[in-house]
C-alpha cells in the first residue's frame, strides 16, 4: 500500500547522515580529487506524500535516480536524493526548501506539485541561488515571475505545463472528440479554487468556445465541498453536454457522489487524482468512465520511454504513476544531463545555462524549456513535436489513452448512466 | 423540482448529522465528558470499513460491522486511557477535571488525526455504497444508499430511544444523567454506568462514521470539522438533551442545504454558524436545554 512510504521517505537522509559520517571518517586518508570525483551529488525533492499526486514525486525520483546509479552515476558520482514533505503546507515547503539549500547542500530542488507552495518557494530558489523546478504545479505565474523578472528567478523552472497549455490541450481533445465525434455543443466549467485554476479557467473560457463548446455556466467551488449534490444539481438544470472539471486537490468525493447520483453528464478536462490508479481503489472504481488531460498514461507510446517507465514503476510500486511520477523522473534526468553538459559543475549560474539548452527525450516527449524572451519562460515547450499531452480516460478499470488520434489505444466510452446527445 | 431536492438531500444529511450529534450528547448528559475527540471516533471507524471492505476485499457488510465495532474500540481507548486516568487522578483538582478531559480528549483527537493521516494519507475515503443505483422521488433522482442512510440513521435512533426509555438499563442511563448521587445510593456501580454509555457511544459514532464514508466520504483532515458539527449541533440544541440534537440537526442540516442551493455552495457553513452565535448569546442553555 502506498501509505507507507512516509517512513521509507524518511530513511534516505538517515542512511545519507551515516553516508555522511563514513564520508567525513575517509576524508583524511583519500586524496582530493579522489574524493571530488566519488562525492555523491545531491538532489533535493519536496512532496506532499500523503496526496495522490504528491506520492509520485518521490518515487518518480528514485526511479531515475536508481538508473542513473546503477549506469554509474553523473561523471563517475552517484546522485543521491534528499527527500522531505511539506505536508501541503507553503511554510513548511519553503523551510524545507531553505534546509536542502543550505544544510544539505543540494545541486538542485525538485517539489511539490501545489502550485501554491510553488509560489512560495520561488522567491527562495532566486534569494538563495537555488535551482528549483516543479514537477507538477500548473499556475501560469510561475514562469511569469522568471519571464517579468529573469536576473533574480531565473533559477525557477517549470517542469509541467502551464495551466494555459492544459486548458489548451483539453480543449483540443474535446474538440476532437465531443464536439466533432460525439456532437455536442455545450458545457459547465467546475473547479476547485486553487492557484493553478485561476489561469485555468481564464484560458477554458477563452478555448472551449472556439471549440465549439459554449459554456453555460462557470462553476469555482472550495476544496471542502463534501456534498456536491447542489453544484451537481445546479450544473443539470444548465442542461451541458459536458461537465468540464479543474480539480487535483479534490478528486474522490465529487467523482464518488457523481456516479452514486447517476449525474448523466460526462466528466472531462482535468483530475490530476486520476492519473494514478490509485484513484481507482479510493473511489472503488466510480471514476469509471472519467477522462482527465496529463502528460501521459500507462500505454501511451509518445517515446521509446514511456511505457517501459509505467511498467517498471508499475512494478515496483504497484499503482500507476501520477501525472508528476513521469516529470519527475524525466527531471532527475534533466538535471543529470545538464550537470554533465555543465563539465560536472553544480554552480547555479552554469546549471541555469546548461538546463535552458536542454533537448531531452523524457517519457512525456522531447523536453525543452521556453527562453527569456517567451511568455512562459523556463516552463516546459508545449507541441505535437514536443510534450503533446494527451487525455485518458478510465475504462473498465485501466487508464486508456484516447487522445491525440496518433497515441490512442481506445475509443471514448462512457458509463451506461451518461447521456450522450443524440 | 429544487424544493423537493432540498427537502431530499437535507432529509439525508440532517439524519447523517442528528446520528453523529447523538451520542456526544448522550456521553455529555450521562457522564458529564465532553469528548472532543468525537471527529477521531467517525473517521477511526469510517477507515477501518473502508479497509475491510474494500483493502481486504470482505464486502461493504463485513467492512461495516468492522467499523462499528472500530467505533466502539476506539470509544473504549479514549475512556481507558484519557478519560478514566484523568477522572482518578489525585494530582488534579476535582474542579479542574472537566478542563482537564476537555483538553485531554483533545489532544487525543489530534494524535489520533496525525496517525491516521500517517497510516491513511489525507486523501479522503470513500466507503463502498451498501446498495446503489438511484429513485425518482417526484421527480428527483436520489440514489438509494442516501435513502438507506437515512432510514438506517433513524433506525439507530429509534433504537436508541426503545432502550433509554423501555429498558431498565436505560432507565439507570436516565436517572445517572438526572441524580448520579441518588443513583449510587440505590446501589448502583457508577463507574459500570458509565462503561455502558461508552459503549452506546461508540456504537451510535462507530454507525456514523461508516454511513458518513459511503456518502460524503472521511479523511483525516475531518476530524477537527466533525468534532466541531457535533459540539455546534449539541450546544445550539442544548447540552445533553438527546431531543434538542435531533431537531438542533435538522435546522443545521437544512440551513446548509438551503445555502448551499439558494446561495453558494462554498457558503453552506456559515448560518448555523450564525445561529449558533445568536442562541449562545440569547439562549445559552440551548433550543432544548435543561439549565
Amino acid at each position: 500500500m502506498s501509505k507507507t512510504i512516509r517512513a521509507s521517505l524518511w530513511q534516505p537522509s538517515r542512511r545519507q547522515v551515516l553516508a555522511g559520517a563514513a564520508g567525513l571518517a575517509g576524508m583524511a586518508t583519500v586524496p582530493a580529487a579522489v574524493r571530488a570525483a566519488g562525492e555523491p551529488i545531491k538532489i533535493g525533492i519536496i512532496a506532499e506524500t500523503s496526496t495522490l499526486p504528491g506520492a509520485a514525486i518521490p518515487k518518480g525520483a528514485q526511479m531515475a535516480a536508481d538508473e542513473i546509479n546503477a549506469a554509474g552515476g553523473v561523471g563517475g558520482r552517484q546522485i543521491q536524493l534528499v527527500i522531505y514533505d511539506d505536508h501541503v503546507s507553503a511554510v513548511e515547503g519553503v523551510r524545507a526548501f531553505q534546509r536542502l539549500a543550505q544544510q544539505d547542500k543540494v545541486a538542485a530542488v525538485i517539489g511539490s506539485f501545489i502550485s501554491e507552495v510553488a509560489l512560495a518557494i520561488e522567491p527562495w530558489s532566486a534569494r538563495l541561488k537555488m535551482i528549483y523546478i516543479t514537477p507538477g504545479a500548473a499556475s501560469n505565474d510561475i514562469s511569469k515571475h522568471v519571464h517579468d523578472d529573469y536576473d533574480h528567478y531565473k533559477y525557477t523552472f517549470h517542469g509541467w505545463f502551464t495551466s494555459y497549455f492544459i486548458a489548451e490541450s483539453a480543449s483540443d481533445a474535446a474538440h476532437d472528440i465531443l464536439v466533432d465525434d460525439l456532437h455536442m455543443k455545450s458545457c459547465v466549467v467546475m473547479s476547485e479554487d486553487a492557484a493553478w485554476t485561476s489561469p485555468l479557467d481564464d484560458a477554458y473560457l477563452e478555448f472551449l468556445p472556439k471549440a465549439g463548446l459554449a459554456v453555460l455556466d462557470h462553476i469555482r467551488f472550495s476544496p471542502d465541498t463534501t456534498d456536491f449534490t447542489p453544484i451537481f444539481n445546479r450544473i443539470e438544470g444548465k442542461k451541458p453536454d459536458v461537465i468540464i472539471t479543474g480539480i487535483s486537490h479534490v478528486g474522490v468525493v465529487p467523482t464518488v457522489q457523481w456516479k452514486q447520483q447517476r449525474v448523466p453528464i460526462p466528466m472531462w478536462g482535468v483530475s490530476s487524482q486520476a492519473t494514478t490508479s490509485d484513484f481507482w481503489k479510493d473511489t472503488n472504481g466510480a471514476c469509471e468512465g472519467v477522462a482527465t488531460q496529463t502528460g501521459a498514461g500507462p500505454d501511451s507510446a509518445i517515446t521509446p520511454k514511456t511505457i517501459p517507465f509505467t511498467q517498471a514503476y508499475e512494478k515496483k510500486y504497484g499503482i500507476t504513476p501520477a501525472y508528476d511520477g513521469y516529470s519527475t523522473y524525466d527531471l532527475v534526468h534533466i538535471i543529470a544531463d545538464a550537470i554533465t553538459r555543465a563539465g560536472g559543475s553544480t554552480d547555479p549560474d552554469k546549471l541555469v545555462i546548461a538546463l535552458e539548452a536542454t533537448d531531452h527525450l523524457g517519457t512525456l516527449g522531447r523536453q525543452k524549456f521556453y527562453g527569456r524572451q517567451d511568455r512562459f519562460t523556463h516552463a516546459f515547450e508545449y507541441g505535437p513535436d514536443l510534450m503533446p499531452g494527451v487525455v485518458i480516460q478510465w475504462q473498465n478499470g485501466a487508464q486508456k489513452t484516447v487522445w491525440p488520434k496518433k497515441f490512442a489505444t481506445a475509443k471514448v466510452e462512457f458509463p451506461s448512466f451518461v447521456k450522450l446527445p443524440s | 423540482m429544487e424544493g423537493v431536492q432540498i427537502l431530499v438531500d437535507g432529509f439525508a444529511i440532517s439524519a447523517l448529522y442528528a446520528l453523529g450529534a447523538v451520542g456526544f450528547t448522550l456521553l455529555f448528559g450521562v457522564s458529564g465528558v465532553l469528548n472532543l475527540a468525537h471527529g477521531g471516533t467517525l473517521v477511526v471507524a469510517a477507515m477501518i470499513a473502508w479497509l475491510v471492505a474494500t483493502g481486504l476485499h470482505l464486502g461493504t457488510a463485513t467492512g461495516a460491522l468492522a467499523g462499528v465495532l472500530a467505533g466502539l474500540a476506539f470509544a473504549f481507548a479514549t475512556y481507558a486511557a484519557v478519560v478514566r486516568p484523568i477522572q482518578r487522578s489525585r494530582a488534579i483538582p476535582r474542579e479542574e477535571t472537566e478542563i482537564f478531559i476537555l483538553t485531554g480528549t483533545l489532544l487525543w483527537g489530534i494524535m489520533c488525526q496525525t496517525a491516521l493521516a500517517y497510516i491513511f494519507t489525507t486523501n479522503p475515503i470513500t466507503v463502498p455504497a451498501l446498495i446503489g443505483g438511484v429513485v425518482p422521488i417526484l421527480g428527483v433522482r436520489t440514489p438509494r444508499n442516501e435513502i438507506l442512510i437515512a432510514l438506517a440513521c433513524w433506525a439507530v435512533i429509534g433504537a436508541l430511544w426503545l432502550l433509554i426509555n423501555r429498558t431498565r438499563t436505560g432507565k439507570t442511563l436516565l436517572a445517572a444523567s438526572i441524580n448520579p448521587r441518588g443513583l449510587t445510593l440505590l446501589g448502583f456501580e457508577l463507574s459500570r454506568v458509565h462503561l455502558l454509555v461508552w459503549a452506546i457511544y461508540g456504537v451510535l459514532a462507530g454507525f456514523a462514521g461508516v454511513l458518513l464514508a459511503t456518502f460524503l466520504g472521511a479523511s483525516s483532515d475531518a476530524v477537527g470539522p466533525l468534532t466541531a458539527s457535533a459540539f455546534s449541533i449539541v450546544v445550539l440544541g442544548g447540552l445533553g438533551s438527546v431531543g434538542g440534537s435531533l431537531v438542533a440537526a435538522y435546522i443545521v442540516g437544512y440551513l446548509e442545504t438551503l445555502t448551499a442551493y439558494l446561495v453558494a455552495p462554498t457558503l453552506r457553513s456559515i448560518p448555523p454558524l450564525i445561529i449558533l452565535i445568536l442562541v449562545v448569546y440569547l439562549r445559552p442553555q440551548g433550543l432544548l436545554g435543561r439549565r
